[in-house]
Formats: structure tokens, sequence, C-alpha cells
């Protein structure tokens, strides 16, 4: 009786095998990079707002700090989005007419709020808080990026979980001096060894517990 | 019963049950009936880690099915996982108000106010949202405590069932056409004086509302008000002025009192101050070192109380008994009345009780509860003040409640007056007399005779039905207003949120009634005060009262008054009574999650397991083992009681420790116009209620009618398997081996177990910040829900109903266990609440599939529930059964009023997902990044969980065991200390201190022969 397999049998096998296993992994590669991707995470995507609100005119040209508005970043978890009144207190005196700034006068008028769109939108089951990351020396930068050279805000990270934990595992790669924080323009000359400095200076003991952020 | 029981099976052997109980040797603790017995329904039910789980799968699937579902099941669950999440919209203030930082809660004193006083509390509030209620820990009345209707009454603001809009006739109007109504109907009663017009409030606790009724009053001298509550205290106030010939309040001061004797007062847990009691009472029960002295507690009542259950030595008597018991007591103390006959069974408890309080003059105290007539409370007058005990244990005040001119003014007058038609106008001040007034008096009948009625209430609820107006009220939230607490001590009542329908207050109504003045409840509350006070400065006063909730020294004096001379005379003329028939009786209680009703619509209050029974969901006739044994009744047969010309059906429940020729009845059930969670729910008793017979009525008729009806208990559920979970000394036993709870000298007692360490295969962690622990002193721990309450509104823990509780399903993260220990008859109970005990080596961690249940570096067994995928390992392998799932989707998402109450720093869980005591992580959070932005480490005192500061009797102690000087390190190294199932080496964080009680030596040996007696079916 003839074989039933021929000796080429051999490799079709390991093929459909080994391609399998490529397959299985290339499906899963596929689905992590995608995961992971600014499709997904959207970073990198300016949002449309119903104020065209630019962060590099106010802050990076007119140098208005970024507390004037995120009032609260010091000391509370939400770093605040700036009441309608916050606008006014200039738009009251310059821009009074631009049509651009007609929602934000018609918000004032009417008592309604402004629609914003998020930009950095974390999951409802976790719990951040930026005035501990202030205190502790992370900058708005190492999270928001330059955002004094952005017209619309976009976000630069993925904020995914594996990103937080990349900074509370190794948090000398980020930490700088707290005079430095609302710079977002600013670097170390050497960060590596100023970062090792500061963690132990402002005592930085970053926590990987899961209920440090879900609760 | 439980289902999957036989519903027709017959009533529990409960002559085998005796036996079993007598045979055993030392302590015996046993949770419930079922267990005893040990059927083998009760085995089922005990084997199936989730009762009845199984029974949502069809049988007939095979196994190609299964694997088809199963594989299907998983692509959906992959595919779901692979959500984007979508744009949110952020909507900043227009303007902000000052002092609001998002994501940072204010707090605001201010008070519930109840009948009887008000509690005291601080009200958490996240952007205008009132989320939680806390105790006021700087408050005289209660030291920060609260209690569970307390914690719940913030669901009742976001009740979607309240009333939104103005009624007349079941046609909505607007406030303006309602003054427009009273205007009209004020001008034709203003010329005779007011004649005709009524006022029915319940008992006023607030200054500012007294003074505008009694302004009212004063204007139109024929007016009357009148005042109505279901579980009122008319009879201490006659009972004080049968003594002192004038209305007085006593006040007790537990932390004085060496031997208390309680005729049938549940002090600890019925208001008014109740929290006080339970703080003072447990001060003097924790047991410390040969320096500390307990007090000691004899209790005699009717219906099994909470009170009871902390009793050294209870004995179960019948109402109509107490008078005579209290006769006998008050003859032995040498008070000069005439010895009842009769009582002989009790001779030897009456000779001990009153030789220690003869023994402690002036450190002793005898009190009555409002279920006792006026001539009880007049006797524990006349015994505190032969024994010197008035002055120091107890004083006496001025009554909290504001009263009508004339105190006869009750119900029963305004219905005779309605009913001859000399009422023109009624007007309501909440209350729900409809539904709650006694039988006889056909209130509803007599509305109908009242040309113009209103009714004032935050539901449309069986009164408004029958009122010509209904008017939304208020939530106590939402209104200025201002209120005593018990002592007394006034609370200036803030709001928090504006009305969120079209409420009103009552003091708005009442303003109607002189003629409508455009002013504020705000300003109607603070011109009371600014005439009321004579202060330099009043802004300051008014500032400070308001902030720090309550107005300094504004707690009522002690009277100088003595028992008058001539009410001894009238003592000593008081007949020897004959000794009863012996008849049934029922008597009659207030529900102890719902009071009298006014609570129905509360899921987190339906849902709380009472003491004592551990029903949810129901009310029962709650009746003794002997007389289930007697008319071969078994639990949730439903039966049929006749009491004169009036009947009601009820299923009856098998309570241990009720008297046996007694069936105890809870108020508050069957409402026909409660809500969608009250209505229909439970039997209503009030319609064997009588303005005579309030408290308890003799000669009622048990008929069984062969229907059975399910009861939710969750006294079966997570049963431990009799192990010696429990641990009670008494204090000769504690004093001589005070480390007795882990003493291997008396493992006997303790049911065999080493507690000693034991290897274990989990890894080992090292803890060099903060080890948060926590004990429970089961010494203080009264049992009375208020934890379990705080810990549901804090943690957005979901109700998941009746049937669900059937099943075991409950979701409460602390339960309270209870204890039956000695006899059937009247066993001692002892209450133990359970959180997650926070293993050290915790055997939920390694089996999770999915890393959703970590150890946290300081020690937490920390959940996830967006990693859980609900394969309930963690459950199955938890030995404390402290892991509850999402079965169903338990959480309502949908109901928008109800998402104001949510805490907003815990995650609400979805279907499907574990959930489980965290110790509040949240608040471990908070007080961490404080303490860290403020380099320093976080304080003892400084993270208060929920349970924790709820707790009335300070029983729960939170902190840092790695820090020495910490209050719960102190309490781990009391001798008392010991780990529920130790042996397992799970090294749990929640530990237990042992209950020690403080019996009379001269009764123990008395209630060992008292329990063989039980062994030979005798009663106590």
């Amino acid at each position: 009786m003839a074989q039933v397999f021929k000796p080429s049998s051999n490799t079709y096998s390991k093929l459909v095998i080994f391609g399998a296993l490529a397959a299985v992994g290339g499906i899963g590669l596929v689905g992590y990079l995608l995961n992971t991707s600014p499709y997904n995470t959207g970073a990198y995507m300016a949002r449309s707002q119903p104020v065209p609100f630019s962060h590099k005119h106010h802050n990076g040209e007119l140098g208005i700090d970024c507390r004037y508005c995120h009032t609260s970043v010091e000391n509370a978890a939400f770093a605040g989005i700036p009441p309608t009144q916050t606008c006014m207190n200039c738009h009251s005196q310059i821009w009074t007419e631009a049509p651009m700034l007609e929602p934000v006068r018609a918000s004032f008028r009417t008592g309604q709020s402004l629609e914003w769109t998020r930009v950095h939108d974390l999951p409802d089951f976790v719990y951040f808080n930026h005035s501990i990351h202030i205190t502790k020396g992370i900058g708005c930068a190492s999270c928001h990026g330059n955002v004094a050279g952005m017209n619309l805000t976009w976000s630069v990270a993925p904020l995914t979980m594996g990103w937080c934990l990349d900074c509370h595992r190794n948090p000398a790669a980020n930490v700088r001096p707290r005079e430095m924080i609302f710079d977002t323009t600013w670097a170390a000359a050497d960060q590596n060894v100023l970062g090792e400095k500061l963690v132990s200076e402002y005592h930085v003991q970053p926590r990987q517990d899961c209920s440090t952020c879900h609760r | 019963m439980m289902m999957g029981f036989d519903p027709e099976a017959p009533a529990f052997d409960l002559t085998a049950i005796r036996e079993r109980l007598s045979r055993t040797t030392g302590r015996t603790y046993w949770r419930s009936l079922e267990e005893v017995a040990d059927t083998p329904e009760f085995r089922d039910f005990l084997e199936a880690e989730f009762p009845a789980a199984a029974e949502a799968i069809a049988t007939s699937l095979d196994r190609r099915q299964f694997l088809k579902l199963m594989g299907a099941s998983l692509a959906m669950a992959g595919l779901g996982a692979c959500t984007k999440q979508p744009l949110e919209k952020i909507l900043p203030y227009v303007k902000q108000p000052e002092e609001i930082v998002p994501g940072n809660p204010l707090f605001f004193a201010t008070a519930h106010p109840l009948p009887g006083g008000a509690v005291p509390i601080l009200v958490e509030s996240h952007m205008g949202r009132p989320t939680k209620i806390e105790g006021n820990p700087e408050h005289p009345a209660s030291l920060g405590a609260t209690s569970a209707l307390t914690q719940a009454s913030v669901l009742d603001l976001y009740d979607p069932d309240r009333s939104q809009v103005l009624m007349r006739a079941g046609e909505i109007r607007t406030w303006t056409d309602f003054t427009a109504a009273v205007a009209e109907i004020m001008n034709t009663l203003r010329p005779a004086g007011g004649r005709g017009l009524r006022i029915l409030s319940e008992p006023v606790v607030s200054p500012t509302l007294a003074a505008a009724i009694a302004k009212i009053l004063a204007e139109l001298p024929q007016a009357r008000w009148h005042q109505w509550e279901p579980l009122g205290r008319e009879s201490v106030r006659e009972g004080a002025r049968l003594a002192f010939d004038r209305v007085v309040e006593p006040r007790y001061n537990f932390a004085k009192a060496d031997v208390i004797v309680s005729l049938e007062s549940d002090f600890l847990f019925d208001g008014p101050g109740q929290l006080r009691h339970a703080r003072d009472f447990s001060t003097r029960r924790k047991a410390g070192d040969e320096s500390s002295s307990l007090s000691r507690l004899y209790v005699v009542e009717s219906a099994p109380s909470v009170t009871g259950s902390k009793a050294d030595h209870r004995l179960a008597l019948r109402a109509s008994e107490i008078s005579a018991f209290a006769r006998a007591l008050a003859a032995e103390l040498g008070v000069k009345v005439v010895k009842p006959a009769g009582l002989q069974d009790q001779a030897k408890w009456i000779a001990a009780a009153s030789k220690d309080l003869l023994a402690n003059p002036g450190r002793g105290l005898v009190l009555a509860g409002p279920s006792q007539p006026a001539d009880v409370h007049a006797l524990c007058h006349a015994i505190n003040d032969k024994l010197t005990n008035a002055g120091q244990t107890v004083l006496y005040t001025d009554p909290v409640e504001e009263l009508p001119p004339t105190l006869k003014d009750g119900l029963a007058t305004l219905v005779a007056d309605m009913t001859g038609g000399g009422v023109t106008a009624l007007f309501i001040l909440g209350g729900n007399p409809a539904y709650n007034a006694p039988a006889e008096l056909d209130f509803v009948a007599a509305l109908t005779k009242v040309p113009f009625t209103a009714h004032l209430s935050q539901q449309q609820d069986e009164t408004s039905l029958h009122t010509l107006w209904h008017v939304p009220a208020t939530h106590y939230l939402e209104s200025w207003g201002d209120a005593r607490a018990y002592d007394g001590t006034v609370t200036i009542q803030q709001p928090l949120i504006e009305p969120l329908y079209q409420g009103k207050s009552a003091l708005e109504v009442v303003a109607l009634l002189g003629g409508n003045q455009p002013v504020s409840d705000y300003d109607r509350v603070r011109d009371h005060w600014k005439s009321a006070v004579s202060v330099p400065d009043f802004e300051v006063f008014w500032r400070r009262s308001v902030h720090d909730g309550f107005v300094a020294g504004s707690q009522r004096p002690a009277l100088d008054i003595a028992v008058r001379s001539d009410f001894l005379t009238y003592l000593a003329q008081l007949p020897a009574s004959d000794k009863d028939s012996g008849e049934l009786e029922v008597v009659f209680r207030g529900d102890p999650t719902i009071h009298d009703g006014r609570f129905a619509n509360n899921g987190w209050l339906q849902e709380t397991p009472k003491p004592w029974t551990r029903l949810t969901w129901d009310n029962a006739a709650l009746i003794s083992p002997a007389l289930a044994e007697k008319r071969k009744l078994a639990d949730g047969d439903v039966v049929e009681l006749l009491l004169g010309s009036r009947k009601i059906t009820a299923p009856v429940w098998t309570t241990p420790g009720q008297p046996e020729q007694t069936v105890t009845l809870h108020l508050g059930y069957g409402r026909t116009r409660g809500g969608h969670i009250g209505t229909g729910v439970g039997f209503s008793a009030y319609a064997l209620r009588t303005v005579e017979d309030a408290w308890f009525a003799s000669g009622v008729k048990m008929r069984r009618t062969g229907v059975h009806y399910p009861l939710a208990t969750t006294q079966t559920h997570h049963n431990m398997e009799g192990r010696e979970l429990f641990r009670t000394a008494d204090l000769a036993t504690y004093r001589a081996a005070p480390n007795f709870a882990r003493d291997p000298e008396h493992r006997e007692e303790i049911g065999g177990h080493d507690d000693g360490a034991v290897p274990s295969m989990y890894p080992d962690w090292k803890y060099e910040g903060n080890a948060w622990g926590m004990t429970i002193d089961l010494s203080a721990c009264i049992g009375c829900n208020a934890c379990l309450v705080a810990c549901q509104a804090e943690n957005n823990i979901a109700v998941v109903g009746k049937e669900q509780v059937l099943r075991g399903r409950e979701m409460h993260w602390i339960r309270i266990d209870r204890y039956f220990e000695g006899g059937l008859d009247n066993p001692a109970v002892y209450n133990q609440p359970v959180p997650c005990m926070q293993c050290e080596k915790a055997p939920c961690e390694v089996v999770c599939p999915v890393n959703a249940t970590n150890h946290s570096s300081e020690g937490l067994n920390d959940m996830t529930y967006n990693r859980c995928v609900g394969t309930r390992y963690c459950a199955n392998n938890c030995p404390y059964k402290v892991r509850r799932f999402n079965f169903y989707l338990f959480q309502d998402w949908d109901t928008e009023s109800l998402k104001g109450q949510r805490n907003p720093d815990v995650t609400v869980r979805s279907r499907g997902v574990m959930e489980k005591c965290t110790y509040c992580v949240q608040r471990i959070n908070s007080a961490r990044i404080q303490a860290r932005k403020e380099d320093r480490p976080v304080r003892d005192g400084e993270i208060v969980t929920a349970c924790q500061q709820a707790c009335p009797s300070d029983a729960i102690v939170f902190g840092n065991i790695n820090d020495r000087e910490s209050r719960v390190a102190a309490t781990k190294s009391d001798p008392r200390n010991y780990a529920l199932l130790a042996e397992l080496g799970t090294k749990p964080r929640t530990t237990y201190l042992a209950a020690i009680t403080n019996p009379n030596p001269e009764l123990v040996a008395d209630a060992k022969s008292t329990a063989r007696a039980d062994e030979e079916g005798g009663q106590l």
C-alpha cells in the first residue's frame, strides 16, 4: 500500500502548526497594538470644543498660570474646569464682541454651562488624584504633554494602566522640582540623577496596590 | 422558612430540639431552630454554596449545547470587552460657589427630627448632593453616633415615590391656589375665634414650629391643636403626672448606673436618647482590669428587644403581668405598696434583683418602657426616689416634645369632634393617621365630615388619598428648621439642598393660617431665636450654633422635684391584682427597621435583618417555641388572629425568648399606599390596635389557616457549622482567666480549637508602613444595625429584594450574626457583626483566576471590580462567607433621583461582579493622600470607617496596628481579643473582643436549674 503521507506532508504540517501559532499570536499582537493605539485611546486627537480655546495662546503666549483656571489641582482629586465666570473675568473687558466667544457670553447670560468635550477621560472605575501627584513633584507635562504649545487640546498619553504603572514603578523618570511643576516646556538636564535625588527628598512612595486607584 | 423547604412540612420536632440542647455540656451556641433540628433540608441549604443558584440553568441542557453556549458566551464576552470609550462632556459651573471644590466633600451640621427628640448629624455633601449621614461627635445627645433609621433617612430624600406636586381632590394645583383656599377658609373661621379650626401634628420637637402654632392658638382661641404618634409616649407623661403632679421627662445616666432593671424599656435601641444610652451603657460593659466595674442589666419584657439581648438576666413575662411584677419589686424594695399575689415563679428573681438594687443605692436604676401603663412608670419613679437614684442615675426635665396646651386633645377627641361636625378645617402636618390611627376610630370616615382638609406629607399616602388638599412636604435635608434632641439641646436644622420638588415645610403651612407673610423659613427660625435668646452678639451666636450643629447650653436643666406624698398613699391603696387569666396576649411594637411605617418605602431598611429574628421584608407574628409546639405551627404558617371583632392574618415566626402566651406583632407593615417598595409588604397590625389597648391586649384567638407564606430570614445563611465563633464568659471566669478566649486551658469551653500559630502555604507579607486592622467589642455591640445601614449608604450597596434574600443573595458587606445560647424558651442572645476579615493569609486571593482580588501592601484584600469576571471562586474559598456576588443587576442604574445619593468615591457595581467590605478604602486613601501631602504619617483616629462612625456603643475600633500608640493596637492587646476561625491560620485583621457578662451569682445557680426545668419541658 502506498504511503498515505508524502514527505512533503511534514513541511505542510509544520507550516500549519506554526502558521496557526503565529496567527494566534499575530491576532493577539494586532489586538494589543490596536487597543493601545491612539485609535482606541484617543491620544493625539484634538477634540473640537464649543469655543476653540487655545492653551497655546493663554498659557504659552500670555503666560496665564495653569492654576488660574484649574484652581483645585493642588488640593483636590479633580483639577477643576474653570467656570464661565473665569473666562468673563477678562472677556468682559477684552474681545467683548468677538463672535468666537459668543458661547461664553451666552453661558454667562443664561446660566447654562458650557459643554466641553473631555480630552483626558479616565474610566469611571479609576480614581485619580491630581493633588498628590503635584505635591510629589509630577509636573503637568508628564501626563498632559506640552499644553502650552497646543492650540486645540489633545492628550499625549494612552492613559492605560500599564502607562500609569510605568511611572509608579520608576517615578525618578518623571519627578521634577516643585517650582517647575506648571512649566510644561521644562526638561531636566539629567533627569535620572535629578529624579533619584528628588524621589528621596520628596518622599515619593508610589503605590502599586489595586486599591490605590480602584475602589 | 427558606425556599426549597417543603411548605407542607410539619413543625419542627421541638421536643427533639429540647432534648438535643439538653444533651450538650458546657456552652452551647446555636443560630436557628433549623440548625439544632439539623433537618436534611437544612443540610442541603447549607451545602449549596449559593442556594438555588443552579435553578436558573435548564436541566435539559446536554454537553454539546453547553459547549456551544459557553463558546458563544466567551466570544461575546471577549468582544464585549472591546468597547471604545465614548466621548464624554464636562460641564463646569457658570459661577462656582465659593466653598465648593469639585472632588472634595463638604460637611454640614443639622438634625434628623424624630418624635421624642432629633438625632444630631453631619451630612456629607458632594457638589450639592447630600450623600451620607454621619453622627455629630460634638453633640452631647449622641456623641457622634447615629441609628439605622437616621442613616437610611438620606435615601428617603431621593425616593422616586415622593410626592412631587400639590393636589386638590386628585388634580394638580399650585401653591398659590392652596394659599388662596386657605385664606378663604381662614376668613370665615377668624371671626368666630377659629372655632372649627384644628391642627393635627406629630409630636413637635421644633421650638420655632411650636411657637408658630402657639401664636395661631393665641390669636384664635377657639382653634385646637392635637397630636398623634402611634408609638407615642403618653404613658411616660401620664406616669410622671401621677408621681410628680406635672409632666416631666426622665433623663437617664447609664454611665453612673451599676444595677439596671428595665421593665420593657428598650432604652438601647428605641428612642429617645438611645444613642447616648448605648454609648454610656457600653462604657460600663467593656471589662478592663480589676479596677473597672461592670454594670448589671436585668430586663423584664414581653417581646424580644435589643436591650433584652444585652441583659445579664432576662425574664420573659406577659405584658399584663409586668405591672404586678413592678409592684412586687417595689414592695421588696420598701416602697409602700401592696404586694401582689402570684409571681411565685419569679420570686427568686425579684429577690435577687432587689437585693442588688438595695446594695447599690444611688447607683441603681429602674425604668419602664412606653409600652407599660402609667402606673408602672409612676412606680419606677417611686422606686428611684426611694433608692436615692433620682438625681444620680435619673434626672427629670421638662419634656422635649412641645405639647399642646391640653394634653387630652389627642386623636380620639379630634375624631369625636370631626364625626360630630365640629370641625370645619383640619390641617394635618405630617403623620399618616388614616393608616395608623387606632382601629376603633374610623379616621377615614371622620375625614369625610370635614369640609376642608389638608395633608402635608412627603408621600401621597393613605391619608392624602382622603384629604381635599395634599401638600408635598420637604425632606428635613431640604428646609430650615430647628429641633431639640432628647436632652433638650437645640440644633438649628440647616438644609443641604433646595427642595427637589415643590415641597413645603410645616412652618410654611402654619404661617398660612396666620395670613401669608412673604418670609422664608430661614428668617422664621432666625427671628424665633433672635427673640428667644439674649446674647450680646446674635450674629456670632447664630453662626456658631448653625456651624456646630447645636446651641451651646440649651440642654433642658434638671428639675428639683420629688415624688408627691399623696402618690405614695395612692400606691399603698393599689389592689393586689389577681393572677391573670393566662389568656393569649398580643403585644404591639414599632418595627425595629421601618419604625411605625414611615420608613416602609425605604429599601435599605426593608432589607435590614431585624434584630433577634433576622427577618427581612416582612413582619410576622412572633410566637414562642412552646406555643408553636402546642399549636403545631411551623415558621411561615399563616394564622388568623382574632381580637374581639377585629381580625388579621399573619405568618408566624418561632422566636426563642418570647413569653409562651404572647404573640408579638410589629407595626408599620401592610401599607396600602406606601410607594413601590412599601405597598403590600407584610400585614398591618394597626388593624388590631385600639386606644385602650395600644400596646398589649389579652384574649386574642389564634387559628391556623393552613396557608404557608415564605419569610425571608438571613439567620441561616452563611452558617459556620457550630464552631466556636462567639466567645463569652461571665465576669468571674474572666477575672480568673482574662485570656479565656484564647487560653488553651479553656479550649474545651471555646470549642476545642487551638488558636496558636498554624503553618501556612500562603505567601508571607511584610507590612512596613500602615497595617490596617479592626477590633469589634462583643461586650459593647448591641446588634442595632446602624453599622449595616451606614455601610450600605457609604459603599453604594444594592438592595436585592425579598426573593433574592430567600436565596441567600443579600449584599450587605457587614452582617450581624445572631447566636442563641442555652435553652429553647429563654436563651441568651448574642450579636456578632461580621465584615470582611481582611486576612493576612487570605484564601480568596490565591484562587482568583484573573487577579481581581489582591493583597495590598497595607494588608487589605483589595477587590478590583472591573477585573472580576464572576467565577465566584473567591467566595467559595472564603471561610467567613463575607463576599457578595451580584447575581443580577441589583443596583438601580436607571432611576434618576437615586443617582443623587451615590457616593462618587465608590464604584457602582454591575451584574456578575464580586464585592465585599474594603475597610472603607476610599476613606483610607483620602486620609493617606492628605497625610502624604503634609509629609506625615496618618494619625490615629484620622480614618473612621462608616460602620465605626455610626456605632452607638463604640464597639468598632479601626486603625494602624503597626502604630503601637493607636487605639486599635491597644484593643488588639486586650486579653479578650480573639480571631474568628483562627485555627485556619488566615490571620484575620478583624478580630473580636470576647463578650463579658455580669450575671448575679445568686441567679446563676437558678438559671442552671431553669435549664434543667427546660429540659423537662417546663417553662420559666
